[in-house]
């Protein structure tokens, strides 16, 4: 027994870089068997592809009705996963949506649910969590009392995606029935914003965090072409969010986003706690501040004490002339 | 209209963290405790639907006796009154089971809203408003950082990682919102001083009919293996930036170059 469920993440039918990350912890780590959970429009598309990365069965919701309502058509679906796969484990990924529909499923099979683990081992059945705790200054390993399914959210980067060279993934096709109540909220609109072709902050594997001493939105251009040329999203504090600079859902810190991406790197940011609590469980940290005295520095890998708008257009020069 | 925020008391994200070697929580105590920054977000959200459509506004906190000055301060932004559950058998509860004490206490009450923030800063699991409603069995709009009411439909424009989705559901309903959707108040001298006087209502596990066995650090559906504060950090390199942002900007080219991010 011990087999786990992986909800996958895609768009349009292509798997987003979390779903390799869990599929390989999935793998790596369990016993059992590994499937996967592919829901929405197109999800049909690259499920048996799943299987690279270890899925043996992918049961899929290809509906647009997934995305039609929020949170609660595909709570419907997990549970229906769920039970078809007989998994006793669940690995989501964890972000804000995917969150509340793990949350709701978990209570509707009994399941005890953590979100944000970094770390995943086994002890015996139970999959043992490590996640950090207030803004990071505490890493607590937990878990699931046994007896009960498991759900746990795993942050995006912990893992590195590597392929198994499995075969395709036998698609399963879920019959999920929507009753009134997975229909009582709905999706009137999608409104993106232009992205520039930028990853998704919370799952960028590098981010470039801009803060007060950019000065002006202006200078905000000047760190996405440096997010640019390393491939980067862009972050910013919340001096920087406050001030109209960039928007809300690019806020780290306390009560914006917490990440943990393999390089942050800031510029013009002072390093209050409430921004470390969003940022200091990175894997390398790089900083500008022409501030020698920053409280950045103290947890930065490397520090350059300058004027960041002097330092970053030679720096996307170096960089662009490095990659070539 | 019947408003309700949820508010938790949590540590000051500066103070210093205490453990208790007993059980291995956080000694929440010594640890400088402050109304959680996003329930001030909720509660002007609430207030400003309570000035503009008229609506009784009460908090809801699941908390030790000590939280009373929480509560307090809460009522202090002009709330009309607060229920606490305390009950020492709920030290140590989890997500699941505080969303199950809130859901219990909310379930002898009457109410159109319940308007909470999105993550707490210390837990910081996200997951108390999908769990309330999901107790309830209510619709939650999360995320929110747009609400507009409309007769009983709530329209919420939802924070995207790449900007925002539209939803709309019936009240009642949960709604959690983000940083992004007011700037909070002030509390004004007489709020502060009419909180002091503000009914409060606590209960007990008993009143609320929730079974101490499901609830505290033994009832959790999630068990905490072990606690230690982070390991501290190699001091880091650092170049000073001769003012031409040529040495600053090599030095760090050479950073990125070996740690292989270019
Ligand atoms: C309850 C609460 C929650 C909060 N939540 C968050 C949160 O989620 N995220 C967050 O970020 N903050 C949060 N804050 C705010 C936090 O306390 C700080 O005010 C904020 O992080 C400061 O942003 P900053 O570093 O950009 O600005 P500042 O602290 O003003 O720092 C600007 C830095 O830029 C440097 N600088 C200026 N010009 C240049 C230049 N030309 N070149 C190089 N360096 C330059 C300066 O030396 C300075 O160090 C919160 C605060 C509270 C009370
Ligand atoms: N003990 C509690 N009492 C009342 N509300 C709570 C409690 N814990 C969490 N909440 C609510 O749930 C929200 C999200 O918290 P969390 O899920 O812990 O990140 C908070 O902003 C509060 O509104």
């Amino acid at each position: 027994m011990g087999d786990i469920l992986v909800l996958a993440e895609h768009d349009a039918g292509v798997p987003r870089r979390i779903t390799g990350q869990l599929l390989t912890a999935a793998r790596e780590r369990g016993a059992g068997a590994v499937h996967a959970a592919v829901f929405g429009d197109k999800a049909a598309e690259g499920a048996d592809r799943l299987g690279a990365h270890g899925a043996a069965k992918a049961f899929v919701w290809d509906s647009s009705e997934a995305d039609a309502y929020v949170t609660e058509a595909r709570t419907a679906a997990l549970v229906a996963a769920l039970q078809a796969s007989g998994a006793d484990v669940v690995l989501f990924s964890s972000e804000p949506f995917t969150t509340d529909v793990a949350a709701r499923a978990a209570v509707r099979v009994n399941a005890g649910i953590i979100t944000d683990a970094v770390d995943l081992e086994m002890d015996g059945d139970a999959v043992v969590a490590t996640k950090a705790i207030f803004g990071g200054d505490m890493i607590s390993r937990c878990r699931v009392r046994p007896g009960r399914p498991q759900f746990i959210g795993v942050k995006a980067n912990a893992f590195t995606a590597q392929e198994a060279g499995g075969a395709p993934a036998e698609i399963v096709a879920l019959d999920v029935q929507l009753d009134d109540t997975a229909r009582r909220a709905s999706v009137v609109d999608v409104v993106e914003q232009e992205s520039g072709g930028r990853p998704e902050m919370t799952e960028a594997s590098i981010i470039i965090a801009g803060g007060r001493g950019l000065g002006d939105a202006e200078s905000f251009r000047l760190l996405e072409e440096l997010a640019d040329a390393l491939g980067g999203a862009v972050g910013a504090s919340r001096a920087a969010t406050d001030a109209g600079w960039y928007p809300h859902q690019h806020q780290i810190g306390q009560t914006g986003k917490t990440v943990a991406p393999q390089l942050y790197l800031g510029a013009g940011i002072s390093g209050a706690i409430q921004h470390r609590a969003g940022m200091q469980t990175s894997q390398a940290i790089a900083v500008i501040n022409k501030d020698a005295d920053a409280p950045i520095f103290s947890i930065a890998d490397f520090g350059v004490v300058g004027d960041l708008h002097k330092v970053i257009p030679p720096l996307i020069e170096e960089i662009r002339k490095r990659r070539e | 209209m019947r408003i309700i925020c949820p508010i938790k008391r949590v540590p000051d994200t500066a103070a210093e963290k205490k453990l208790d070697p007993a059980d291995r929580t956080v000694d929440r105590e010594q640890s400088d405790p402050v109304l959680n920054a996003n329930d001030e977000w909720s509660i002007e959200e609430a207030m400003r639907i309570s000035e503009r459509d008229g609506a009784e506004v009460i908090a809801l906190c699941m908390g030790p006796d000590e939280a009373q000055s929480t509560i307090r301060k809460a009522l202090s932004y002009g709330l009309d009154g607060a229920i606490q559950i305390s009950d020492p058998a709920l030290h140590g509860s989890d997500a699941v089971a505080t969303a199950r004490v809130l859901a219990a206490a909310l379930r002898q009450e009457q109410f159109d809203l319940i308007i909470m923030g999105n993550q707490s800063s210390d837990a910081r699991t996200m997951l108390v408003p999908a769990l309330l409603a999901e107790f309830l069995d209510l619709p939650a709009l999360t995320y929110a950082r747009k609400l507009e009411i409309d007769g009983s439909t709530l329209t919420v424009q939802r924070e995207s990682p790449s900007g925002h989705v539209v939803v709309q559901a019936q009240m009642p309903a949960v709604v959690s919102v983000v940083e992004a959707i007011n700037e909070p108040r002030y509390p004004s001298f007489k709020g502060i001083m009419a909180a002091k006087s503000k009914p409060l209502d606590v209960r007990d596990l008993a009143a609320i009919g929730v079974d101490a066995a499901d609830v505290g650090l033994e009832g959790s559906w999630t068990q905490v293996v072990d606690v230690v504060a982070r390991p501290p950090k190699e001091p880091g390199k650092r170049v000073e930036d001769d003012g031409s942002g040529s040495v600053g900007a090599k030095a760090l080219a050479e950073f990125l170059a070996e740690r292989k991010f270019i």
